[in-house]
């Protein structure tokens, strides 16, 4: 695969910036003006996080033309399985000094491990989890919904459905996952103690590498000819059946590699935010991760990417500035992009008409299609 | 059935809310045979051909390619891996993707989603898009993007994704609807040659276009065959002259 120009601004920014906010937090005295305080090194970690979400997101709704609004379920889904290794990292060093019962298991009671935590003390274990859990259920969740042929708002809302279900199972005690208080209070990760600076620069340089990876190989996808059909499938999905394409499984691989995808974002989110609880599964999660794409483009990559950075960075100045107006601002921010910037901020960079953001608007094929099914 | 036939429908009935859009239609086609359908508008040319290409199932008939393949239990996608193509009356191509795209995903080929993963683009499916956009007339097209195509470049790429799908039945929903007089002519010419390798059932307004195509005509009216011929006989048949040309 050949890289062109904005696959490698977009590598050169994401591992450039990784290393010099590494290096002027770790090499530069924590009294110099030049000093990166390692606050921000966590947030700028969590911010790769949410690029690792919406990279996912813009996979399936950028080239698929599945409006997913459940997609933080397999964010989550990855989170909770790193949570659960990480709990059992902590150990006899918990309140309960439980060598094996993470704290909220002895506090409601339970004298015995349930076996859906067994192995979760294994680090590689907890890697399996995170990739099998959310790639199973995406797995069987599009198996029913592409073979029935649900589609547009109604699978958006299905997506919707599924995430509010798991937020409302993870808040059950009964769950085993820590009820509503979610997990937190972690000490380490293989070793390494997470209130250490080199800790979480670590984690925010891996985050960095595993997203461009992650980048690469959505990349690699969109451009095979499995990306190609994915395209043809979005804008004129009854016409690729009468070429012989089953569009239900171009739909599914996508959507379960997505929701790996997704579940790696969150396994990474976890250790740098310390804590996980069910409020990751909020529906309003997975309809924030679809304004980040809108807003830095839908269609492209690094777009999503973008998105997801600039408007978290908003986020982050506007929630602690003006608390109150965060939800009218990003209410107002999505409308405006809809409306002014179709393709996106990446389409201000990108003047070439060779982007695939506008492909994302409904071609006159598919409704040509459509007339012609409704004839 | 003593003769092989390659397509063979018998007494299809389709109906919507009651209303019979194919009453008992019956038509036999001939391997390597070419067909013209023509009929006033609503007569179910086109449920004919929904029913197929699998996208209707009939209540009521036969239809049966080959010797024995049963079409009535397949799904699209499966009927046009047999090597059924259709051409919709509407141009419909893949707009975003360049013009070769197009002609590459038609290929005939792999269509599962594990082989495109990893597909490269062979040396021979290289040369087939080059001769493909030398039939087409597309060959200084081949990197624009479909929706740059102007509506008579883009029946003939959906033409091309036809003939590239290398099609042992092709069946063309109103190819000249929309084209001047000189492409007209061209279309003729290129299912003409197109007939040479594949059979075709060519649905058609444009009296003209079937008179040079000069082959076996079936008139539709009302869902079922009114008539059956050469263009000369059915035009001096009473019976579609009152329904159809005498208008
Ligand atoms: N999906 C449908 N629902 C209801 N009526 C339909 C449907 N499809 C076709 N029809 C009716 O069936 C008749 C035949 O339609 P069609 O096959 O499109 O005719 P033609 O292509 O010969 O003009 C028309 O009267 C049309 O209104
Ligand atoms: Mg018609």
């Amino acid at each position: 695969m050949r890289l062109d120009g904005g696959a490698i601004a977009t590598l050169a920014c994401l591992l450039g910036g990784a290393a010099l906010l590494a290096i002027f937090n770790l090499a530069i005295a924590a009294g110099s003006a030049l000093h990166v305080p390692s606050f921000v090194v966590s947030i700028v970690g969590k911010y790769l996080c949410y690029a690792i979400l919406a990279l996912a997101v813009d996979l399936v709704w950028g080239y698929a033309g599945i409006l997913t609004l459940g997609h933080a379920a397999f964010f989550a889904l990855g989170g909770y399985a790193m949570g659960m290794y990480l709990m059992r990292e902590i150990g006899a060093r918990g309140v309960y000094a439980n060598p094996t019962l993470p704290d909220f298991m002895v506090f409601i009671g339970w004298n015995k491990l349930p076996w859906y935590w067994y192995g979760s003390e294994h680090f590689l274990f907890a890697l399996i989890l995170v990739v099998l859990v959310p790639g199973i259920l995406a797995f069987v969740f599009g198996w029913f919904a592409f073979r029935s042929r649900v589609s547009g708002v109604y699978l958006s809302i299905i997506t919707q459905a599924l995430t509010y279900a798991l937020m409302l199972a993870f808040f059950r005690n009964d769950m085993g996952f820590g009820g509503n208080n979610g997990m937190t209070d972690f000490k380490d990760i293989i070793g390494f103690p997470l209130d250490k600076e080199t800790t979480s620069v670590g984690l925010m340089l891996a985050t960095a590498v595993i997203l461009s990876l992650a980048y690469l190989l959505a990349r690699a996808t969109t451009r095979s000819r499995f990306g190609k059909v994915l395209i043809a499938v979005r804008d004129a999905e009854p016409r690729t059946r009468f070429l012989g394409y089953r569009p239900e499984s171009y739909k599914l691989v996508v959507w379960t590699l997505s929701a790996v995808i997704a579940g790696i974002g969150g396994a990474l989110y976890v250790p740098q935010v310390g804590i996980i609880n069910p409020s990751e599964f909020a529906p309003a999660n997975s309809i924030e991760a679809v304004i980040w794409v809108a807003v830095g483009g839908r269609g492209t990559l690094s777009g999503a990417i973008l998105g997801a950075v600039l408007v978290n960075l908003g986020k982050t100045w506007l929630t602690s500035a003006l608390p109150d107006v965060w939800l009218f601002a990003i209410g107002g921010l999505f409308i405006l992009v809809t409306l002014f910037l179709p393709r996106g901020l990446i389409g201000l960079f990108s003047g070439r008409g060779s982007t695939t953001a506008e492909r994302g608007r409904q071609s006159a094929a598919s409704e040509a299609v459509m007339r012609e099914a409704a004839e | 059935m003593a003769e092989p036939t390659l397509l063979y429908l018998d007494g299809v009935t389709v109906s919507f809310d009651g209303f019979k859009a194919l009453d008992a239609l019956s038509l036999v086609l001939e391997p390597g045979e070419m067909r013209a359908v023509i009929g006033p508008n609503g007569a179910g040319k086109t449920t004919m051909m929904d029913v197929i290409t699998g996208k209707t199932r009939p209540e009521e008939g036969h239809v049966v390619f080959g010797s024995d393949i049963d079409l009535r239990k397949l799904d699209e996608p499966a009927i046009a891996r047999l090597g059924i193509g259709r051409k919709f009356q509407r141009p419909t191509v893949f707009e975003p993707l360049s013009v070769r795209d197009n002609l590459l995903l038609a290929l005939a080929g792999d269509r599962g989603p594990r082989f495109a993963l990893w597909a490269r683009e062979t040396a021979h499916e290289r040369m087939r898009i080059d001769d493909l956009l030398e039939t087409i007339r597309l060959t200084d097209e081949r990197d624009r993007r479909a929706a740059n195509l102007s509506h008579g470049q883009k029946q003939w790429l959906e033409i091309g994704m036809l003939l590239a799908q290398d099609p042992k039945l092709l069946l063309v929903d109103e190819p000249v609807a929309g084209m001047t007089d000189a492409e007209t002519e061209a279309t003729a010419e290129l299912l003409r040659k197109i007939n040479q390798k594949s059979s075709i059932v060519v649905v058609e307004h444009d009296m003209a276009f079937v008179r040079a195509l000069g082959v076996k005509v079936t008139v539709l009216h009302e869902g079922k065959v009114l008539a059956e011929g050469s263009i000369d006989t059915i035009q001096n048949n009473p019976r579609v002259v009152e329904v159809y040309l005498g208008r």
